[in-house]
């Protein structure tokens, strides 16, 4: 039989504190349930996120991405279905598609582990934006570090 | 394989990690015969003709030492690929010519797989088998009369007695959808035979019962389009294939080209296939109705769009749904073949697509696939073909709008549901103001109820402000309230008069200071029970679980998931102060109190205390049709959830079913092995599984006991409906008012909503529901409802 790829393929991401070897993780991605949502707002709901993810199946929790200091939604979140055939659903039918008009990005999970709720940036959120060079409304305009050259976190040509 | 459907034979994941087998030399021609035989008739550089000719040779030469490899590869293409239905049976038609022999197997094969697919109730693929046999009379390889023979025993099948009206049914379907493929050939050869058949089939539908049909329908009334049903609707097409004397333009017959050498074959004649006789453990397809939402005027430019009785319809939506069927996994590449059909130039293909997925989408009684699936398809066909698709589904929506006035309850959710969705992932751009009938329509009526419902489910997918900010200032009156809590003992004016007040404020500071439950029901303790002396019966109290209930869901309102905490963290104070269904009705009226502006919220809320057994099933159905919530009694939410109680108990039982009998089989097996002499190994381990007699006998009592609260929760929701609405029927006719309301027609709907989302489930207590409630006393208009459910499985 040819090889093709599918929606359910696992990406080229995995998580880096992952305590185990990339087999054992590898082998846990096959039969999680759990999956990882990125590129989200932080003014997207846990409501929000709920209403979408539920048209794949019920859904058992939602654990929402936090700033590590201030505690506020930063991007991102972790979804646990009941079954791996639900999440298998929400990986072909909502992955790349719209949230708060913007393309969430989902990703399988080895199991939500108890402090990966906050993100892994030196100033808090995801590390992804600290480097960020855009400008990104939904996620707290520029990218940290750009923010700290520029000293403001909202131009004022855009506020 | 490549064309296989993903799902079938891996799981998408171990592909990368599965062994790789040492290739023999033969495995690696039989692969490149395979991927030979399964290419052919893709886009290619040379004709199909040269390459059927070419491929026809090799296989020749082959066939010695790979008979029964390319045998199998043949029956594969027949099922999996009944698009190249009639370039299969050229080639195989071309190897007949070569070799009569290969020919005689090949047929011998086929109808062994035909008739194992029959037993199996592998409906469709017998069904492509069946087309494929008939095919190959066109191709020299089958006689006619012999398929005549096929085609008659099968029409006997149809006019058994005392078989179930759906397996009748499907074995007329089998026989008319194969006639485009051969009807021209068997008219010319055999047309006192096949005339004979038609008149037979006439007979047969002509007496056919229908109750079923208006279940079924997507709307009530049959302007503009006839929502016909599925075997009439073919039946006039291929009454009107007849007509053109068998002449369709939609099938390509590669077969014509080889004439000269197909006409010089011997052919074979098909052995006596007999039908497999009925049995109870068959399931058979259910009838439908043909959707039709577009005729050719709907779409002015480019081809014209066939008739409804034009049996190219019929093809070219077959053709489309069975891509919808092998893609279905992969929206992407399931978008990408749609807008690739084959004769996309001879029809309007958008429009086309548009039809078949809203088709699928409203298909009663349900999809055969998620919602969300069709929802994200119509997505990628909007990104790939931006300048067309967006428009042609603008108008599809225009005109469901248009048509939403007799829509069954049940596509209309489907309908609002989809439509949010699909705006919310377009930035909710809509024309609203094309819509303003809305504005002076009783808020009832579909059309405004529509809008409102839209909303609703909008602000869900996005927040309040938003809506704000999509709709026209006229429509104001359709944005939703706020989602807030209403905590009636913060409001200052309302609370000092309140009994619960003080306590409630207490409970506030108790919770902040992270109490355990014993210590909230230390507080509720001295509150006053507002009960009548004699209704009091100390089993529970309505105002402690007025002052519990809404402080702590108040406590909890940032978030779902606060809520669930605090639920789940006094779980025990709500076993203690509910244990009775009227109190649980009590904890619910309570939630709707505090929550009634936010529908979302109380959805979760009441899923999250079914799940955690605060409340039972019956006590949501009983709330549900309660008084208080009159005023919410048409509001899609409320079915929402009326249905997700249902499925919980559903699964529940389902669940306890399955277990028990995979426990029966592993104490049969074990005892089987032990009767008999087997392996120590295995007979360890079975050992080992095997479940006790007693353990069985508790699993039974477990199910039949969930099978009694299932039995219960239908018996109480269908009394509930019949009790309003013979209310209503009996005053709208002692006031000599018409009772078609708005209201009315909601709740029919609902009522039919039930009996087919659930009818597996319901179906088992048909004859309970039949002596209890549905009897023939009943006012016609409910008694209809269940009749038409009863019909469905004929």
């Amino acid at each position: 039989m040819g090889k093709f790829s599918t929606s359910l393929d696992l990406s080229s991401y995995r998580d880096q504190h992952f305590k185990g070897t990339r087999a054992e993780q590898d082998k846990l991605l096959r039969v999680s349930s759990t999956f990882y949502v990125g590129n989200l707002s932080f003014y997207t709901t846990e409501e929000q996120i709920y209403e979408l993810f539920s048209k794949c199946g019920d859904v058992k929790r939602i654990i929402m991405g936090l700033d590590k200091y201030k505690k506020t939604p930063c991007g991102f979140c972790f979804i646990e279905y009941y079954t791996r055939a639900d999440a298998e659903n929400c990986l072909r039918y909502i992955n790349g598609t719209r949230l708060d008009d913007r393309i969430v990005r989902t990703d399988w999970d080895a199991g939500f582990i108890e402090g990966r709720q906050y993100g892994r940036g030196k100033t808090g959120g995801q590390v992804r934006d600290e480097y960020r060079t855009d400008y990104d409304a939904g996620r707290g305009g520029y990218g940290k570090l750009i923010q700290q050259k520029i000293g403001s976190e909202v131009p004022s040509f855009l506020r | 394989m490549s064309r296989r459907r993903p799902h079938e034979e891996d799981d998408g994941y171990d592909r990368a990690y599965r062994k790789r087998r040492r290739v023999s030399e033969n495995q690696e021609i039989e692969d490149r015969l395979e991927s030979l035989i399964l290419c052919v008739g893709e886009k290619s550089t040379s004709s199909l003709e040269s390459n059927l000719e070419g491929l026809a040779s090799v296989l020749e030469a082959d066939l010695s030492t790979y008979r029964a490899k390319i045998l199998r590869i043949l029956t594969d293409c027949a099922i999996r690929m009944p698009e190249k239905c009639t370039i299969y049976t050229t080639l195989v038609g071309l190897l007949n010519a070569k070799n009569f022999n290969f020919g005689g197997e090949f047929v011998e094969f086929m109808v062994k797989t035909f008739k194992e697919a029959l037993k199996a109730c592998k409906w469709d693929p017998a069904r492509f088998l069946l087309r494929f046999l008939a095919d190959l009379v066109n191709c020299h390889v089958i006689s006619a009369t012999s398929l005549l023979q096929l085609l008659d025993n099968m029409i006997d099948a149809a006019n058994e007695d005392s078989v179930p009206q759906v397996r009748r049914d499907w074995y007329v379907f089998a026989i008319l959808s194969t006639l485009p493929w051969v009807g021209r050939e068997l008219y010319e050869k055999k047309e006192q035979p096949l005339e004979h058949l038609l008149v037979q089939i006439e007979v047969f539908l002509n007496k056919r019962p229908k109750k079923h049909h208006n279940a079924l329908k997507v709307w009530a009334v049959d302007t503009p389009h006839p929502q016909e049903e599925y075997l009439d609707c073919l039946w006039a097409q291929i009454r009107k294939l007849r007509q053109d004397n068998w002449a369709e333009k939609h099938i390509a017959r590669p077969y014509l080209a080889f004439d000269s050498i197909l006409c010089e074959a011997l052919q074979h004649n098909l052995p006596s296939i007999l039908p497999p006789p009925h049995h109870d453990s068959y399931k058979y397809p259910m009838p439908w109705v043909v959707f039709r939402l577009f005729d050719y005027t709907d779409c002015p430019e480019g081809p014209i769009l066939p008739g409804a009785h034009s049996i190219e319809r019929f093809l070219i939506e077959e053709h489309l749904h069975s891509i919808i069927e092998m893609y279905h996994l992969e929206r992407k590449d399931c978008a990408t073949h749609l807008l690739n059909f084959p004769y996309k130039l001879k029809i309007p293909l958008e429009y086309c697509i548009v039809e078949v997925i809203f088709a699928e989408l409203f298909h009663m009684p349900s999809p055969r696939y998620l919602d969300i699936c069709y929802g994200s398809i119509l997505i990628e066909l909007c990104k790939l073909q931006p300048s067309t698709m967006p428009q042609v589904l603008a108008l599809a929506t225009e005109m469901l709008f248009h048509r939403i006035d007799s829509m069954n309850v049940s596509c209309f959710d489907r309908f609002v549901c989809w439509f949010s969705y699909h705006l919310s992932n377009f930035q909710f751009r809509w024309r609203w103001d094309d819509w303003d009938v809305c504005l002076s329509l009783d808020s009832e009526h579909p059309k405004p109820k529509f809008v409102r419902e839209v909303m609703l489910k909008s602000m869900r997918l996005s927040y309040h402000q938003r809506i704000r900010e999509i709709l026209p200032e006229t429509f104001a009156g359709f944005i939703p309230q706020k989602p807030e809590p209403e905590y009636k003992y913060a409001k200052e004016a309302e609370a000092v008069t309140l009994p619960g007040t003080a306590a409630a404020h207490q409970l506030v500071v108790t919770i902040r200071q992270k109490c355990t439950p014993e210590e909230v029901l230390a507080v509720l303790k001295d509150l006053p029970n507002p009960r009548s002396e004699e209704e009091v019966d100390g089993r529970f109290n309505p105002l402690k679980i007025d002052v519990f209930v809404q402080t702590l869901l108040n406590l909890g309102s940032k978030s779902f998931s606060h809520s669930f905490a605090a639920i789940s963290k006094f779980h025990y104070v709500f076993k203690i102060l509910a244990e009775s269904e009227e109190a649980q009705i009590c904890i619910l009226r309570n939630m709707f109190e505090l929550w009634h502006n936010h529908q979302q919220m109380m959805v979760v809320l009441v899923d999250k205390m079914l799940k955690t057994q605060i409340v039972e099933c019956s006590a949501v159905a009983n709330w549900i049709f309660s008084k208080e919530i009159g005023s919410e009694f048409t509001k899609n939410y409320l079915w929402e959830i009326l249905h997700l109680t249902i499925k919980k108990m559903n699964r529940h039982v389902t669940k306890l079913t399955g277990e028990l009998t995979e426990a029966r089989e592993k104490l049969a097996r074990a005892e089987e092995s032990s009767d008999s002499e087997s392996d120590e190994e295995k007979k360890k381990q079975e050992d080992a599984e095997k479940p006790s007699e007693e353990m069985v006998e508790r699993m039974e009592e477990k199910l039949e006991a969930a099978q009694a609260d299932q039995k219960n929760l239908f018996l109480i929701i269908f009394q509930r409906f019949i009790m309003i609405l013979s209310e209503h029927l009996v005053r709208c006719d002692t006031d000599g008012k018409d009772y078609n309301t708005h209201w009315y027609k909601w709740t029919i709907g609902r009522l039919q909503q039930v009996f087919l989302a659930h009818h597996e489930q319901v179906q088992k207590y048909s004859s309970t529901l039949e002596t209890l409630l549905f009897t023939q006393d009943l006012d016609p208009h409910i008694l209809e409802i269940f009749q038409q459910f009863v019909s469905l499985q004929g």
